[in-house]
Parts: structure tokens; C-alpha cells; sequence
């Protein structure tokens, strides 16, 4: 407006006759009219939608949340002083959309493990959190699905990222999460979740803000390409078709040791009794019958 | 008593088994007067009761039951020639690593190949058992055992010719020549140990010894201001870009350092060399959070903090990290470290703490090695010390 007024202004020191004058301050006030018309009401109208969000966000969180996390989502100690629920300042939207998208949060109890459960709130309930944690501190935002999708790209750009993508996984994920992505055991019982089946946004979710004690892996750590990769990596190992038999949870030794203790080593015992044993016998004597 | 020929008429048996003499021992175990038993000291040991009566099988005494093992027998090993003959067909007729999905998303040409190759040796196998439980003669038979003793007679005579040997060369009575030959024989086993020697490089040599950058146990590619960059990625990382709780697999830079060509200059053996020992896992934490260790106040860069990535225990690549706890664990033996505490040992088989590498960031904020590390990577080894 105030661009406008001075446009006005300037063409006013150049006028020749009032008549052009005139109908410069029409022309201004209509634009300007018709201006504010076309923006001011629609920022009012998602300001006011975005604190409305984030003070519904606010009531869920009371109610769901901050028992564990503090009604400001600033933490809570027990007594001796160990954390009973994080503080949530700085930890974003992709996180509340991650953990409770996920069904993790609510917790049932606390615990070294945060397990995947049925999801108890609707997407819109998530995204209200979601605006009310992030309106708590600056934090990663909810991605968009352009950012961890390759499929924009082309079949052989495609091909690459999965390549890459397997690379940065092998060197970075299966540690934790098996070379499968199937999971594994972590310190005092808790566990690393499977990635299969997970959906590509909680994936991104995750690298970004590093759930329970994952690390985390910001996008100056990875770039959200090699992130995209990655999962990219993950949705084509999951459409493999096992080679060469069952892949038993592709859980490694263990399950392959129990599968070789038991089914193998059980079967040749059970020959061996098979050949050992005595076999029937007769009360006839040979020769008696003959 | 001999194996029996499974051919003999039928009535020698009745001879051999249950019919032993002595059946009835002349020592042995009486009542007493109270009507207990109590074992009396005899001069003849118990007499040999032979073997129990044999008892048959219903193949040796049924005609129709020993025709059917017969051909349950032949029917098995016929039925594994199939086998074999399916095992040649399913080869061409199905692609070898093609039809993924079929036959439960196993593969057509596996699972077919597999079960007509498994089967038809299961099907050899059964079928000797088979054959020899129905079938083959079963009679009980002992061997006798015999003294491993040679007679005197022998023992003598050898003795004598040893003796005879000993006397005609005479070893004993030349000391001269006795010890010169075994003076000459037992320095052949120098040449031996010059050989061998000359095979490889020594320890010390393999421990320190820098034909090119980076060799030896004690060394690694590591050196003053070498960028850190990230594996498999290559590229640099910006100190200021990681944020706390972030975990890097990364690696020195010289791995990824091309030459005009644009080829790496790390090639083969240097490569695979460098690449053993060069990763380090770098983490961001609280600066605070970390506890400080003499003389490395200066190796870390606002909380970032690099460590080797491969075990002081028996040399795994570790990067199970916990963000919470700042322990890293390793997978092979569960040796478990405090990153925040100077990487030591709090767990585990490990006897010493990962080695730290001293950073600091370049001009363009990019994080860079003060130096190699201060002291060899991975597992002890005898040089080490
Ligand atoms: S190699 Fe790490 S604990 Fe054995």
C-alpha cells in the first residue's frame, strides 16, 4: 500500500491537468481496494486458523501429553532426578507426526522401549500437536512428499538413487537396523524397529529427529536426497523376491542357527534312531514255517 | 563264531546262538541262611552265557514279506533315477535365477532343482537302509579280541638287530663322527629359517613400515588438516550444519581424492588398505556432556567429537550408537563405549578405549584432522606394546 501511495505520488508531481489527477487517486484507491480485498481478509482468515490449530493442539496436549512431557512441553523429572518425558522445545512437527503417526505416543508407560501401536489420534489431531509442539521452539517441519519421493525421476536416475541409496543404508542404518532392515536387539532390552513396511514419510521423519535414542541424522548430516535414496533403497529391497529359500526374518545367524539346530540336526538324529533301531520282529523260526 | 552267510541253509543257525556251555555257572551268587544274597569269591570266572537265541525278522521267515521289501527297496532307488532325470529337465527347462515368484516367491528353477536333487539322494540313502534292515543278514556275531603283544621270540629278535645295527656302525664307539652329523643335520634347519624369514616382511616392519601412505598396523591415512568426509558419500562436512544428536559415518578425504582423470588416486591394495583403518564415527553432543581426558582439550569442535570406528577388541566397524547414552556397541562381541567419556570401555571384552581423532575446521568451516591418530587403530597386535 504504502508502494502504491507513492506511485500515486510521484505520478501527481508529474501531472498536467487536475482532471488527470483525479483520476489518479480513483485509479490508487481502487487498487488499493481492490488489494486488500484479495489478501488481507485470506491472512487474517490462516492466522487465525493457524492459532486455532495450535490451541486446539494445545487441549489435545493437555490432555494427552502433558502428564509425561509438562503442560509446556518443557519435560519432567521424576524425583531422583532421571527424565520421565523429554522436553519438547526444538524437537518440531516431524517429530509429534513421526511418534504419534506412528502410534508410539502416547506411551503406555515409560520404558527403554517405545513400541509401534495402533494410532489413536486422526491425522488432522496429529497436525494440531504438531502446530502446538512447533509453536514451542524452532524444529524440522513435516516433510513434503516431494523431498523424500524419487518419483519424479526418470527409470535410470531411479536406478542410481537405490544404488546410492543401498550404499549410504549399508554404511549408515544396518548397524541398528540389520542389513535387511529388519531390525535388532539394542542395549537393556530394547530393540530397533523393523523398516518394512514403513511408510517412506516416517522414515524421512525419523532420520530427521532420531526417535528415542536413535541419532539423528539432519540434513546436514545426510542431505535430504541421500535421505530420499535411502528410502528409495529400502521400498525396492522390500519388493526382492527371496533367492535361494526362505529368508527367515532375514534375522542373520540366529535365526538361521536355530533353523539349522533344529530342523537340520533334529532330522539327521531322527535318522540315525531310524537306522539303530531295532527292527520288527518275529516269534517264528525261520525254517519252522518253511 | 563267524559272520554268518546269509545264504546258509537255514538249520545251521539253530547251532549257534542260546547254546552255549556252561550255561550254568559253577561260581556265582547263593542265598544265605537269612534268604539274602551276597556275591562269593570264586576261582573260575563266570562262564561265557553265549548269545540269546535269535530271534527273526518277518522279512527272513515270511516269502511274500521279504518279495514286498525287495521291491520297496528297487521301488526307491527306481524312483530316485526319476529324480535325477527331473533334476536335468527342471535345469533346462526353467531359468536359472529367473521366475522369482514362483513357487512361493522362491524361485522355480531353485526349489526344483533343490527338491529333485535332495530327493533323489534321500530316496539312495532310504532305500540302502532300507535294504539293509529288511533284507541283508542280521545275525549276532563276536569277535574275539587278540593280545597286542608281540611274542617273545620277536621281541628279542629285534632287539638283537638293534643291537646288531648299533655295534656294526658303530655310533657308540665314534663320537666323532656321531656328533659332527648331528652338528651338520640340525644347522640344515638354518637355511630353513632364512627361507622363511624372507617370505614376508617382519612384524616390526609391518607395524611402522610406510612403502606408501598409510601402510603399516601403526598408521593410518590420517594426516594434518585432511578433510573429513562422509562414507560411501565423499563428501565434506560442515561442522556448523550438524546438529546435536547427529551421528556421521565418515572417513578421511584422502579416500576420495580424484587425480586429473577424475580416478581416484587410492587404488587397490592402498585402497582397500586405507579404507581398513581410516573410518571414525563423528557425533554431536552437549558440549558439556563430554567429560574431559588430558591433554585433548583442544580435539573437538563445539560438541563434535570423532573417534576410530573400528574395534580395540578384535577390529568390527562399529556404529550402533545410542543417541541417549552416547555408547556405542559393538556388534561382534558386545564391547560397549562412552563416547561422552573419552570412548573408554564399559562393557565388554575390549581392554582399551577407540582412538580419538583431534578435530578442528578449515577456512570454510569444514571439519578437518589435526593429525593421525595418536596411536594405532583397531586391535593389539604383538608390536604394539
Ligand atoms: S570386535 Fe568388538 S567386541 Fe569383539
Amino acid at each position: 500500500m504504502r508502494l502504491l501511495n507513492r506511485t500515486a505520488g510521484r505520478l501527481s508531481r508529474h501531472r498536467r491537468r487536475p482532471v488527470a489527477g483525479l483520476l489518479v487517486l480513483l485509479l490508487g484507491l481502487f487498487a488499493t481496494g481492490t488489494f486488500y480485498a484479495a489478501f488481507a481478509p485470506a491472512q487474517a482468515e490462516t492466522t487465525a486458523s493457524d492459532a486455532a490449530q495450535v490451541e486446539e493442539g494445545r487441549e489435545l496436549f493437555l490432555i494427552g501429553c502433558a502428564f509425561c512431557h509438562g503442560t509446556n512441553g518443557e519435560g519432567v523429572l521424576t524425583e531422583s532426578g532421571t527424565q520421565y518425558g523429554p522436553a519438547l522445545a526444538g524437537v518440531g512437527a516431524a517429530a509429534v507426526d513421526f511418534q504419534v503417526g506412528t502410534g508410539r505416543m502416547p506411551l503406555v508407560q515409560p520404558g527403554q522401549q517405545a513400541p509401534r501401536k495402533p494410532v489413536i489420534y486422526s491425522q488432522d489431531e496429529i497436525d494440531a500437536l504438531g502446530a502446538f509442539v512447533a509453536s514451542l521452539g524452532p524444529g524440522p517441519a513435516v516433510p513434503e512428499e516431494s523431498e523424500y519421493s524419487v518419483e519424479g525421476l526418470s527409470a535410470e536416475e531411479q536406478e542410481e538413487a537405490v544404488v546410492r541409496g543401498g550404499e549410504i543404508f549399508r554404511t549408515n542404518c544396518t548397524a541398528c537396523h540389520n542389513f535387511d532392515g529388519a531390525g535388532g536387539a539394542m542395549p537393556r532390552g530394547g530393540y530397533a524397529p523393523s523398516l518394512k513396511g514403513v511408510e517412506p514419510k516416517y522414515i524421512y521423519e525419523a532420520l530427521l529427529t532420531g526417535p528415542q535414542s536413535m541419532p539423528t541424522f539432519s540434513n546436514g548430516n545426510l542431505t535430504p536426497e541421500d535421505k530420499a535414496d535411502v528410502i528409495a533403497y529400502l521400498q525396492e529391497s522390500e519388493e526382492q523376491p527371496t533367492y535361494g529359500g526362505f529368508g527367515l526374518g532375514s534375522m542373520g545367524p540366529v535365526a538361521e542357527g536355530l533353523f539349522a539346530w533344529v530342523v537340520g540336526i533334529g532330522g539327521l538324529v531322527g535318522f540315525a534312531i531310524w537306522i539303530a533301531a531295532h527292527s520288527t520282529r518275529s516269534l517264528k523260526q525261520k525254517g519252522t514255517t518253511e | 563264531m563267524t559272520p554268518d552267510d546269509p545264504k546258509d541253509p537255514a538249520g545251521q543257525h539253530e547251532t549257534v546262538p542260546g547254546t552255549s556251555p556252561g550255561a550254568s555257572p559253577q561260581g556265582g551268587v547263593v542265598p544265605d541262611s537269612r534268604g539274602e544274597f551276597t556275591p562269593v569269591r570264586t576261582d573260575t570266572p563266570v562262564a561265557d552265557p553265549g548269545l540269546p537265541a535269535h530271534q527273526w525278522r518277518p522279512t527272513d521267515v515270511d516269502p511274500k514279506l521279504e518279495k514286498r521289501a525287495e521291491r520297496q527297496v528297487a521301488g526307491m532307488f527306481v524312483a530316485a533315477q526319476v529324480f535325477v532325470v527331473l533334476f536335468v529337465v527342471s535345469y533346462f527347462v526353467f531359468d536359472i535365477g529367473g521366475d522369482g515368484d514362483a513357487i512361493l516367491g522362491l524361485g522355480a528353477s531353485t526349489v526344483t532343482l533343490g527338491l529333485c536333487l535332495g530327493i533323489a539322494l534321500l530316496l539312495i540313502g532310504v532305500g540302502i537302509i532300507q535294504w539293509a534292515r529288511k533284507l541283508m543278514g542280521d545275525h549276532e556275531i563276536s569277535e574275539m579280541r587278540h593280545p597286542a603283544r608281540s611274542s617273545d621270540e620277536d621281541r628279542t629278535a629285534t632287539l638283537e638287530a638293534l643291537r646288531v645295527g648299533t655295534e656294526e656302525s658303530g655310533i657308540a664307539r665314534r663320537p666323532l663322527i656321531r656328533n659332527t652329523l648331528l652338528g651338520s643335520v640340525g644347522l640344515l634347519g638354518v637355511p630353513a629359517v632364512v627361507l622363511l624369514r624372507d617370505l614376508g616382511p617382519t612384524p616390526g616392519e609391518v607395524a611402522t613400515e610406510q612403502p606408501y601412505e598409510g601402510a603399516g598396523l601403526a598408521n593410518t591415512v590420517w594426516a594434518d588438516g585432511m578433510r573429513v568426509v562422509r562414507d560411501v558419500i565423499g563428501t565434506p562436512i560442515r561442522a556448523a550444519d550438524l546438529e546435536i544428536g547427529d551421528l556421521v559415518n565418515a572417513t578421511a578425504a584422502a579416500l576420495y581424492e580424484t587425480n586429473e582423470e577424475g580416478e581416484l588416486v587410492l587404488e587397490g591394495t592402498e585402497r582397500l588398505i586405507a579404507n581398513s583403518k581410516a573410518p571414525v564415527i563423528v557425533v554431536r553432543m552437549e558440549p558439556d556432556e563430554i567429560e574431559d581426558v588430558d591433554g585433548r582439550e583442544n580435539w573437538t569442535v563445539d560438541g563434535i567429537i570423532a573417534y576410530s570406528k573400528i574395534c580395540t577388541h578384535v577390529g568390527c566397524p562399529i556404529s550402533l550408537y545410542e543417541r541417549t547414552t552416547h555408547h556405542v556397541l559393538c556388534p561382534c562381541h558386545q564391547s560397549t563405549f562412552d563416547l561422552a567419556d573419552g570412548a573408554n570401555v564399559v562393557f565388554g571384552p575390549a581392554a582399551r578405549a577407540l582412538p580419538q581423532l583431534a578435530l578442528a575446521v578449515d577456512d570454510e568451516g569444514y571439519l578437518v584432522a589435526q593429525s593421525d591418530f595418536d596411536e594405532p587403530v583397531g586391535p593389539s597386535f604383538w608390536e604394539r606394546g
